[in-house]
Formats: structure tokens, C-alpha cells, sequence
């Protein structure tokens, strides 16, 4: 029952790998309308392509493609070696990364939602964080986990969370978060291939905006290094003169059309993506805001005790005497995320925005 | 890429082949070799691979053997290799993973053999004698680590050590779980466990780095496949885990000895750990010692399953418990489970019933919550004087073998006692350095303003 067959040469092999990979750049190539959730399934595609010891996991990431297709297609590409469903067990998903970091693998793990984060707490806060430390250096943990955050997408309680508080405010964790297609790419390109391990929040609300890019040329440019790190790096989303609006994932959107608006009303705002929260780019935030004399800080987290607080505070150290007005923020409320219906009352908005950049003592000035 | 038969019957052929794995690419590949071959006529045949990438890959094809078309079967391979290995030893899937009716033990309390009918082996639980060289070497670690363990709780008592976790009275299983494994195999301890870290190799005062202040691990763990003692409970069993998986998708033979005791089996990861384990089929045995107390709180407050052995069938792994203060049984079922584990069998889990004869650390009163009659019973127990017997009536153990045993465990206690009493300052600065694999700007700042702080000290003395 038993036929000879011919087995296929490992030369064979190699073509029809070649064959996927050159497909994909191909498809990839020239400028064309690309979503953010396409930029980060490319990204993860190349990382894989380009480095076999990087894994993707998680709970539905294999044969659907992720809950939100972030990882479609791999699992068919890569095997299920590469791309694979796990239980379904968040502290034992990162647990398990941990391990595989440890003995060579460069895992890139998937929490489905942000509050489904909470039960890998532990291992995030006292392994993923602190391994590298503990091990005085020998041990990084090359590791990336992405967590799909924030609101806007209508979602019901516990998946619209704003957790990056928590990842920022635990030493050892960089904090990445990426608000525009081109970024989604880069950064996460970059996350893969950092050796310290990196809490990639990806805001859901973004992952249908589309951006006019050119996938297969920001692959080389990464992969041959002509592209500036965004690591540590602040970008300067629009420049402007007369106040400084400080957003990061969700709110650069939010932000920019708050400078457009402004700019109707004669004002011109600079706005800044913080891009990484961890590290955190004090220079560029400082130099724009000791020039607009002006600054409000933008989040969906809730104020107290958050990322904006913190940026605000460092504001405030580094250029008090440039400052015209107190550094104000516009934040999620102190309350639990809201229902679908009340999302809207919750989030910042342009018009909470402009009412801040109006409360900026513009008149003291006049 | 030969094929052959597997097995078959009235609704489903499955058929074997093995493949290189540089030829794998895509079951989408697969089915078109077969196809061009006319095994099968459908498009899509059911091909489920086997041992992933691993070093011996092997494919699945299931198709109905008349009409040749493709048979929706979901193969899951953990479940695979249980049949497999129970059906070798002669008893079902169940009583493969079923723990033996009683504890596996080899000595009795006063270091005599049990005879072979009464070591508590049934029908696939059955353990060999290990050889005489293995046991003595494992006796000179077992007074080395009694001697290692009794130091430094010395140590600790002057007040040149800041707290020790004795495993004291666990020593069988500190030395059992070292030697068990091989060379490129690794260790995943507790803060219990350093007896078990230096049997593996680990210097004695790099294990006891940061028991005495210093704010890192000592060793690399890298150096000696053994991780940092683990001080929150069974998040390391995950660590282990991803260990496995990642050695297993390189096609290493890695096996993977990760620790915890009784009262760790409440803690979520325990569950975690153990059910990806077998969910991915991975060479990791999950090793429990079950020395009836955590911290306070005993064994009767943390489970009522007949055993914590018994936790195992729950996740379709093999389970076993064992006298834990025997160290010929110890030898006798880690070394058959590293084994089974190596070859594929998927991961196993020994409780090790034994006894913390001490307080949990210098910092607890163990008369509070427990009577002084009860530890005179398993003092009665000690693993130690029971192998010292056995070896002895054994002849095994002869005086210029004593002494050569007692004098490498005065040596390893000197170099504590030596380690212990150089005055070494962590230096301030290097808090800062190894945060991340460079400091941030933030971190440098910080590093700078503690520097500061510290000349203007220096300039004030």
C-alpha cells in the first residue's frame, strides 16, 4: 500500500519558501492603501521570515488569523511550529515565552484583549521585567507582547481597557505604541528585534485606518538599517507654534484633528506622538514645549496616576520657565470604561481638547 | 519519503511517513507529493505533523481506506505518544498515568531493601535498582548538601547571611532531582532548592549570591542549564515549559526537571504549566516535594485530592509518588521519568512525600504550628542515616570512602564559611546597569544623581 514516492529536495523546499516570500514582497511592493492591522501582519511575516527563531502565539492566532487578523496567513506560511494556538491561559502564554526567550527563541505572544492581560500580571511584573536585572545581563529576554488596547471600537466591558500605566510604571518593560501605518511596521519590526522585552500596545480603534505606504520598501529600509530607531524617539506628528499637544496611540488621531480645528480658529498647535512610552523621549517633548510655551497632554487612560500625570510632571520639571500656563491634560475619567453608548462621554474629544488649549491663560498673554 | 502503515481499520487508514526538515513547507506541499503520487485522489488529504520540527518529524495522513478520500481526524500527538508508551508497557492510557497505589519506595526506615515485591511497583510502574556507582555518588551529595544545608543555617544564625530556606531533611530530593539529569538538561529550582543547584554544579557561593544580599542571581544560567531560584510561587514551571517547547521545535533532546512543593500546587501557573505541558506533548517532569507544610499552612488546607500525584491524569500526563526521604527510590523513578520524558512520551509529574524538618526560614517559629512528636517521627525518617545504612550493609560505603565523603562536604562548608566572611559591597552603581540591555536616559540621569549623592559623602567624611 505503500508507494514509492519521490521526496521532495531539500533545493525544493527552499524554492517553495522562496516562492511564499517572494510573493509576498512582490504583493507588497509600491505605494498602495495599507491598513495598520495589514502593516503589523507584514511586520510579523518579515520578522518571521527574516529570523526563524522568532514564534507567534497566543489564544485563536493560528488558523483564524487572531481576532483581529493580525496574524492571518501565518500559521499557513510559517507551519504550526511557528504560529500556533495555545490553551487557553494568558499567565501561561507569557510564562511560556519566558522560557522560550530563554533558550533562544525571540516569541512575539498575543493577548487577545488588554483586560485579558490582567492574569499574566506576575509573569510580566516579576520575570518579563526583571530577568535581564536579575540575571545581572546573562539572561535577556528577547520578547515581544502585543496587547490590543483602548477604546473607540464600541467594545463591551473589560476589552477597551487603557493599561499602559501598568507596563510603564514597572521598570524593565519598554512600553511601544504605535499611532500611524508607517509606525505600526517599523515599530513593531523594531520591538522584534530588541533584546530587552517589549509591551507592544496596538489601539484597536486604528487597526481600519489606512495610510498610502510602501510595505516592501519600509522592509528594506529596516532591514538595512536607513531608517532612524523610533525607540526613545518622540515624532513631531504637525508642527505648530503656539502650543504643544502631547498624545500617544488613540489620541494622535484625536490630537491632530484638534490642531486642524484650531488652526481654522487662528491658532497653531504643534502636536507630538510620543511613540514610546518606555523609554520616554524628554529632549524632543522639552524643546517643543520650552518653544510653544504651552502644553496639554492627551489620554484615554484615566488621569489619576497615569502615563499623562507623569508627562505632565516631567513637563513641568524641564520647563517651568518656558511655561506660560500650567501644563494641563485631557484623560479618560476616573472610571471604569464605559458602555458602547457612553463611550463618547469618556473619551477625549476635539472640542474637550480645544477647551483646554482655550484655558491655557492665553489672555494674561494679551 | 517512505511510507508505511500504522494502523487501520474498517473507517480510517493512517499512514506514517517521515520527512526532512528542510523539506517541509506546507501541508499544501505534502498533499501535492501525494497526490502526483495517485495515493490519494482529494484535494485536501488530512496530513497532521508529528514532533513539529523536532529531530525525528513525521507526518500523518489519514485517509479511508477504500475510497481513498480524506478522513477528518483530529490527531492530537500527546495523546498519540500515551497510548504509544502505555500500550509498551502492557496497561491502558489510565493506568499509565494513574500514580502506582502507593508511594514507590526502596528502603526502609532503617535502610534495608524492601524485598522486591513490597516497593510499592505495579504493572508499568515497575523501577530498577540503580547501579552501586550512582548510588554511592549520590550519597557523597547527599552529605554534602546535609553539611551545605546545616552551614548556613549557621551562617544566617551569626548574622553573616541574610535568610536561608533549609532543605533540610529534603535532601534526598535535592540531590535525586540533580542527578537525574543530564548535562544539557535543565534545572528550574526554588528558593528551597540550592542544595539541588550546586549538585548540578552551580558554585556554592554563586548559589548563595542572593541569599546574602546582593541584589542579583550570582550564576548564569545559561553556564549550567539551571535557572534562578524562583521565589514567587510556579511561575518558573511556565519558564520550564517554554524551555521544552523551544529545545523541541530545535530538535534538541532537552529534558526539563522544573520544582515546586505542595503548597504551590493551589497556585494558578501550577495548572497552566502542567496543561500546556501536555497540550504540547514536551519532555518536562514536574518535580513536587511535598514536605507537608507551606510555610504554616499544612497539606490537609491546600488539596484533598488522593495525592497530589494523582493531579496528573487531570491534564493526561503520567504521575508517580515516591518516598521522598529514600533516595534509592528517588534515583530509581526521576531517572525512569527523565527517560520516558526523553523519549517522547510527553511530560511527567513525581510528588516526593518528605518532610521540612526546620522552620520555613530563620524568620519562622515552627512550634506554632506544629507538634515537636511529629518531627521526632520523620527525624526517625532521615534520608540520610537510611542511605548511610543501606550503602554500608550493602558494602558499598567502606571507612576511607567515609571519610574522603566527609571531608569534600567540610571542604564545601569551609568555602562558605570563607565566601560568607569576605566583607563584599555591592556597588551602588550598578543598579542602574542592567535595568535594560543599555540604561535609558532616564536611568543614566538617575545613575548620576546617586553618584553624586555618593561623592558629596565621601567629601563630607
Amino acid at each position: 500500500m505503500s508507494p514509492s514516492i519521490s521526496t521532495s529536495s531539500p533545493a525544493n523546499g527552499n524554492v517553495s519558501a522562496e516562492t511564499a516570500a517572494q510573493a509576498a514582497r512582490t504583493a507588497n511592493t509600491g505605494v498602495q492603501s495599507v491598513t495598520f492591522a495589514k502593516a503589523l501582519n507584514t511586520a510579523l511575516a518579515d520578522a518571521m521570515e527574516h529570523d526563524s527563531a522568532v514564534l507567534m502565539f497566543g489564544e485563536d492566532v493560528g488558523v483564524l488569523g487572531g481576532v483581529f487578523r493580525i496574524t492571518d496567513g501565518l500559521t499557513k506560511r510559517f507551519g504550526t511550529g511557528r504560529c500556533f494556538d495555545t490553551p487557553l491561559a494568558e499567565s501561561g502564554i507569557v510564562g511560556m515565552a519566558i522560557g522560550m526567550a530563554m533558550n533562544g527563541m525571540r516569541p512575539v505572544i498575543e493577548m487577545q484583549f488588554d483586560a485579558f492581560a490582567y492574569p499574566a500580571f506576575e509573569q510580566i511584573a516579576s520575570h518579563v521585567a526583571k530577568m535581564h536585572n536579575r540575571t545581572k545581563g546573562k539572561m535577556p529576554l528577547p520578547m515581544v507582547i502585543r496587547i490590543p488596547y483602548a477604546g473607540g471600537i464600541g467594545g463591551v466591558e473589560h476589552h477597551c481597557d487603557s493599561s499602559e500605566a501598568y507596563y510603564a510604571h514597572t521598570p524593565g518593560l519598554k512600553v511601544f505604541t504605535p499611532s500611524t501605518v508607517k509606525d505600526a511596521y517599523l515599530m513593531l519590526r523594531e520591538a522584534i528585534d530588541s533584546p530587552d522585552p517589549v509591551v507592544f500596545m496596538e489601539p484597536k480603534k486604528l487597526y481600519w485606518t489606512k495610510e498610502q505606504v510602501d510595505l516592501e520598501s519600509l522592509r528594506l529600509s529596516h532591514e538595512t538599517s536607513m531608517v532612524p530607531p523610533t525607540e526613545g524617539k518622540a515624532a513631531i506628528a504637525r508642527a505648530g507654534t503656539d502650543a504643544t499637544l502631547i498624545a500617544y496611540g488613540p489620541s494622535v488621531s484625536t490630537a491632530l484633528a484638534a490642531a486642524e480645528a484650531a488652526a481654522l480658529e487662528g491658532r497653531n498647535l504643534e502636536v507630538i506622538d510620543v511613540r514610546t512610552i518606555v523609554p520616554f523621549d524628554d529632549a524632543t517633548i522639552s524643546e517643543s514645549v520650552r518653544k510653544t510655551g504651552r502644553a496639554v497632554v492627551i489620554s484615554e487612560a484615566p488621569g489619576f496616576a497615569s502615563v499623562a500625570s507623569e508627562i505632565v510632571a516631567r513637563v513641568q520639571e524641564r520647563c517651568f520657565h518656558s511655561l506660560a500656563a500650567p501644563v494641563l491634560r485631557v484623560t479618560g475619567f476616573d472610571t471604569p470604561f464605559p458602555p458602547p453608548k457612553l463611550e463618547k462621554y469618556f473619551l477625549p474629544s476635539v472640542d474637550r481638547i480645544l477647551d483646554a488649549v482655550d484655558a491655557l491663560q492665553w489672555e494674561e498673554v494679551a | 519519503m517512505p511510507l508505511s502503515a500504522l494502523s487501520k481499520n474498517h473507517h480510517v487508514v493512517t499512514v506514517t511517513f517521515s520527512f526532512c526538515l528542510q523539506d517541509y513547507r506546507s501541508h499544501a506541499h505534502f498533499s501535492r507529493i501525494f497526490r502526483e503520487a495517485g495515493y490519494i485522489s482529494v484535494a485536501k488529504p488530512i496530513i497532521e505533523l508529528r514532533n513539529g520540527l523536532g529531530s525525528n518529524p513525521q507526518g500523518l495522513l489519514r485517509c479511508h481506506p477504500k475510497s481513498r478520500k480524506a478522513w477528518t481526524v483530529t490527531i492530537n500527538e500527546s495523546r498519540e505518544a500515551m497510548e504509544q508508551v502505555s500500550s509498551k508497557f502492557g496497561i491502558t492510557p489510565e493506568d499509565y498515568m494513574l500514580p502506582a497505589r502507593t508511594e514507590i519506595h526502596m528502603l526502609d526506615v532503617n535502610g534495608k531493601l524492601h524485598p522486591a515485591g513490597q516497593q510499592g511497583a505495579e504493572p508499568g510502574h515497575e523501577y530498577p535498582l540503580p547501579s552501586p556507582a550512582a548510588l554511592l555518588a549520590a550519597y557523597e551529595q547527599l552529605v554534602i548538601g546535609r553539611r551545605v544545608n546545616d552551614q548556613n543555617s549557621a551562617l544566617v544564625r551569626q548574622g553573616r547571611m541574610a535568610v536561608y530556606p533549609s532543605s533540610h531533611g529534603q535532601e534526598a530530593c535535592q540531590v535525586a532531582a540533580a542527578l537525574c539529569l543530564g548535562e544539557d538538561d535543565w534545572m528550574f529550582p526554588t528558593y528551597r532548592d540550592s542544595v539541588a543547584v550546586m549538585a548540578k554544579g552551580v558554585a556554592p557561593m554563586e548559589v548563595m549570591t542572593s541569599f546574602r544580599g546582593d541584589w542579583h542571581s550570582g550564576y548564569d544560567p545559561n553556564q549550567y542549564k539551571v535557572s534562578v531560584q524562583a521565589t514567587p510561587l510556579t511561575t518558573q514551571l511556565l519558564h520550564a515549559v517554554g524551555v521544552a517547547h523551544a529545545a523541541k521545535l530545535r530538535g534538541e533532546d532537552t529534558v526539563v526537571l522544573a520544582m515546586c512543593g505542595d503548597g504551590a500546587t493551589s497556585e494558578g501557573d501550577f495548572h497552566e504549566a502542567l496543561n500546556f505541558a501536555a497540550v504540547f506533548n514536551l519532555p518536562v517532569i514536574f518535580f513536587v516535594q511535598n514536605n507537608q507544610y507551606a510555610i504554616s499552612v499544612p497539606l490537609s488546607q491546600q488539596s484533598v485530592a488522593p495525592s497530589l500525584a494523582h493531579k496528573a491524569v487531570g491534564y493526561g500526563m503520567a504521575g508517580e509518588r515516591v518516598d521522598g526521604n529514600d533516595l534509592v527510590a528517588l534515583l530509581a523513578v526521576l531517572g525512569r521519568a527523565v527517560r520516558l520524558a526523553r523519549e517522547g512520551n510527553g511530560p511527567l509529574l513525581v510528588e516526593a512525600h518528605t518532610y521540612r524538618m526546620q522552620a520555613h526560614t530563620n524568620a519562622d517559629d515552627a512550634t506554632r504550628y506544629r507538634e515537636d512528636a511529629e518531627v521526632q517521627a520523620w527525624i526517625a525518617k532521615d534520608p540520610l542515616t537510611r542511605m548511610r545504612s543501606y550503602l554500608a550493609d550493602a558494602g558499598l560505603l567502606t571507612e576511607a570512602a567515609e571519610e574522603r565523603i566527609t571531608a569534600s562536604a567540610e571542604a564545601v562548608a569551609k568555602t562558605l564559611r570563607d565566601g560568607m566572611n569576605s566583607e563584599e559591597t555591592p556597588d551602588p552603581a550598578e543598579l542602574f546597569a542592567y535595568v535594560f540591555s543599555s540604561p535609558t536616559t532616564q536611568l543614566t540621569e538617575q545613575a548620576h544623581m546617586l553618584a553624586d549623592e555618593l561623592a558629596r559623602e565621601e567629601d563630607t567624611k
